[in-house]
């Protein structure tokens, strides 16, 4: 156990110190003290209310990560969660802001609306490419900038708000029925109570929830065998009887419906938001990405990379007035990504060839000649 | 196996050159027909006037030469969906470069900001073996990072830059204009305007024509020059050197490459510095067209670049027509009436699938026919119905052409055959 938690940390630690490095030297390039600026960093965040807004901030992060990882673990590059995520977002923001029902129905029809939106955007990708052969990254790509002009004219023609003139471009403000409340109570009730004006946000547990979702439809049950399996090994999947298209078409779906749901702890559980307008994140799709990367696609390494994200970005909202751009915290973000992808490759094959060899002397009496094709690290040219 | 040769049948020998050149002008004599019948129905000359033509070129550069990037580094081997996040390392070191020394030092910066990049990703997929689409993503991501922080730390506190925009370049690259045919200068003396007078008689077919190439010839800044003149240098450069050969080898088969002596991984390392230099300049070309960097700049140009060069077939000749096409769907959006140019070209569609649809029947397809006429229909109708097209709709043609095109030619596509897949020495 201590053995596996070892080998799944080297690499991203391994990624933590070389992007510190990097960053450590581009700051000094441009004239800046990198020791000072991570320990104005550190105090940023070593505090119960940055952990809440770290904690609140990689909630969507996390959503967005596991969305694009359904898809990465069959070899399926949805690189459109953006554009699935703004449109589930507007029309579940609107949907949500139009209809009058009771509580325990309100934030269950939402979720119906974003993810059918989500999943059907995603969808029209998926019918491309097992009708037409349309290759997944680019047309996903396209509806991204169609589903970006898309919702930006049905914000402004069709779903706003009229109240205020309609001055605003943005949908109505959820009404109380659908709004999901903050987990402060919850603490209390344990003993731990939070600085005023601190809220840990209502939508951890369902994130929880999607995350544990997640892994049992991936280790627990058939749909997530084939998934693997396809991704794998396609030729192996069909030749099990698995289908290909409808494999693509339900993969596709199901990224695109969790990708429907970036959007909502914003609209249910952010008191800042609770409606879709122009302040509205558009970019968190394609952080997603880049978790779903950093996280190896599983569940608890997407929320650690969510996490990790978070809190750089929060460490890095204090040091403009120590003259260090803040922007320092993508360089962070960027380093530690391109090592960690590295890494990861590096590490694995490692394994793989001491597995490939610890099989071959397991079965063999003789070590056979060594196999053209057995990937190891450093062989190249 | 039989063991015995069996002469190729009649029907399968593939058709002559002759044949499919007579062919493609046949199919690009319907298309200007068609255009010009759509400009004299709408009564809207800019949509093949040469103004608007000229547009289409300046922003058919950026896409054209992201395109080509994505065929140097795909004939080499790397699927390189990273070119959209080169492209923006380009835009930064040129609008640094090009504020700080001037507009050709922009291009130069643009090449080597984009060609660091290219390489960045090679270390990843050719060295370490990392999945390509995975590199890609990440470069895409760290990319506009790096230009930010870069911005931060070159244009803050500058007169006219902040952290979104560089104080602008220092000087205009300058333009061409042919003499004789669209009276370009000769030694001082101005020449006839040939293509100018023919495009202003508005004759059918002809003016479009003569729009058309004027449109290519008049006012085309060097760095677009020089985006065409790379077009030709590297269809020679892959197909007439052995530097080429070899960077298509390791595309192709690399393990073959390889047993004939060929350093695959040196070939990959190339044709992405030249991929990433190609970008790099894309973003160049941005910068010099509005004249400064600005964030988000490239707005997904890489990817449409990459989707001319599938719907170009790895081509680069189909690459460019590819990026035409793109091109002039993003230009119109930038002439005075973006939203009447949008419904003429609707109109224009609705004839071609009318007139594709009239060959299918001809030709007996009949399911084909009434697919291609239905969606013929549903353009009439959205020309007749829609009076004026939403701005943010309009902001959308580009892409909905290039899903549409790269829907309906993705299946006759051939891509290099081992392009994507990691190779090591020793793989078979």
């Amino acid at each position: 156990m201590l053995n596996r938690i070892w080998r799944a940390s080297l690499a991203p630690l391994i990624a933590g110190v070389a992007a510190i490095l990097i960053s450590s030297i581009a700051l000094w390039l441009s004239g800046n003290d990198p020791v000072e600026a991570f320990r104005e960093m550190w105090k940023t965040i070593d505090s119960t209310e940055s952990v809440v807004l770290i904690i609140n901030r990689a909630v969507p992060y996390y959503i967005a990560g596991v969305a694009v990882a359904i898809g990465f673990k069959m070899n399926l590059f949805n690189i459109g969660s953006n554009g699935q995520y703004l449109l589930a977002a507007l029309i579940a923001g609107w949907a949500g802001a139009e209809v009058d029902l009771p509580p325990l129905l309100h934030v269950p029809f939402i979720f119906v609306v974003a993810i059918a939106v989500g999943g059907a955007w995603a969808l029209i990708a998926g019918i491309l490419n097992v009708t037409r052969n349309v290759n997944i990254v680019i047309s996903t790509i396209m509806l991204n900038y169609i589903a970006i002009g898309l919702s930006a004219f049905l914000l402004a023609e069709v779903f706003r708000d009229e109240a205020n003139g309609g001055l605003v471009a943005q949908t109505k403000l959820m009404p109380e029925s659908a709004r999901i409340p903050t987990l402060n109570r919850l603490f209390e009730l344990v003993g731990f109570d939070f600085a005023p004006g601190v809220d840990l946000y209502g939508f951890l547990p369902f994130a929880i929830a999607l995350g544990i979702g997640y892994y049992i439809l991936l280790n627990r049950s058939l749909f997530g065998y084939d998934l693997k399996l396809s991704g794998l090994n396609p030729e192996a999947a069909r030749s099990a009887g698995v289908n290909p298209k409808r494999m693509v078409l339900i993969t596709m779906f199901l990224s695109g419906a969790c990708a429907g749901l970036i959007g909502l702890p914003f609209l249910l559980a952010d008191p800042n938001f609770l409606k879709y307008g122009d302040a509205f994140p558009t970019t968190i799709g394609f952080t997603g990405l880049g978790l779903a990367l950093l996280g190896r696609n599983s569940p608890i390494g997407i929320a650690g990379a969510a996490l990790i994200w978070a809190t750089i970005e929060r460490a890095t909202q204090r040091l403009g007035p120590l003259g260090v751009p803040p922007e320092i915290g993508r360089i962070l973000q960027g380093s530690f990504l391109l090592v960690a992808v590295i890494a990861y490759e590096v590490v694995r094959r490692r394994n793989d060839a001491a597995a490939i060899a610890a099989a071959a002397a397991a079965t063999s009496i003789e070590r056979p000649p060594p196999q053209p094709g057995a990937p190891v690290v450093g062989a190249t040219s | 196996m039989t063991g015995t040769l069996t002469a190729p049948a009649e029907a399968e020998r593939p058709p002559l050159i002759a044949d499919t050149r007579w062919r493609m002008f046949a199919i690009v004599m319907v298309g200007v027909a068609v255009m010009s019948t759509a400009r004299l129905i709408s009564d809207n000359d800019d949509l093949t006037s040469s103004g608007t033509f000229g547009v289409a070129l300046r922003t058919a550069a950026p896409i054209g030469l992201a395109g080509l990037s994505g065929l140097v580094a795909e004939r080499s081997g790397t699927i390189n969906i990273g070119l959209d996040g080169m492209m923006v390392m380009g835009t930064i070191f040129a609008g640094w470069w090009g504020w700080e020394y001037g507009p050709w030092m922009a291009l130069v910066g643009g090449i080597i900001g984009g060609m660091m990049g290219g390489l960045v990703m090679s270390v990843a997929t050719t060295t370490f073996g990392v999945n390509h689409i995975v590199a890609g993503v990440a470069i895409n991501l760290i990319a506009p990072g790096v230009a930010r922080f870069m911005a931060s730390e070159l244009f803050v506190g500058v007169q006219g830059g902040s952290v979104t925009s560089s104080p602008g370049n220092s000087g205009d690259i300058g333009s061409f204009t042919m003499p004789f045919l669209s009276g370009g200068d000769l030694f001082g003396w101005e020449s006839p305007d040939i293509l100018g007078w023919l495009e202003d008689q508005g004759w059918f077919m002809i003016a479009d024509v003569a729009g058309f190439f004027k449109g290519l010839t008049t006012s085309v800044t060097w760095d677009v020059v020089l985006t065409i003149g790379l077009f030709f240098g590297i269809a020679y450069l892959l197909w007439h050197t052995p530097l080429g050969l070899r960077l298509r080898f390791s595309g192709e088969r690399p393990s073959a490459a390889d047993s004939l002596g060929v350093s695959v991984h040196t070939m990959r390392y190339i044709g992405m510095a030249i991929s990433g230099g190609l970008a790099g300049m894309g973003g160049a070309v941005l910068v010099l067209f509005a004249n400064r960097y600005q964030e988000n700049q490239v707005a997904g140009r890489g990817f449409l670049g990459l989707a001319t060069m599938i719907f170009g077939n790895w081509m680069p000749a189909g690459t460019a027509a590819g990026a035409g096409l793109f091109g002039y769907a993003q230009g119109i959006t930038l002439r005075t009436n973006p939203g009447d140019l949008v419904r003429a070209l609707v109109l224009a569609a609705a004839i071609g699938l009318a007139v594709t649809a009239a060959w299918l029947v001809y030709r007996r397809s009949v399911r084909g026919a009434g697919t291609v006429a239905a969606f013929a229909a549903v353009s009439f109708w959205a020309y007749f119905a829609v009076q004026e097209p939403n701005n943010q709709l309009v902001f959308v043609t580009p892409y909905v052409v290039t899903l549409i095109a790269v829907t309906v030619g993705a299946q006759r596509l051939r891509p290099p055959a081992e392009e994507g897949i990691p190779w090591f020495k020793g793989m078979q």
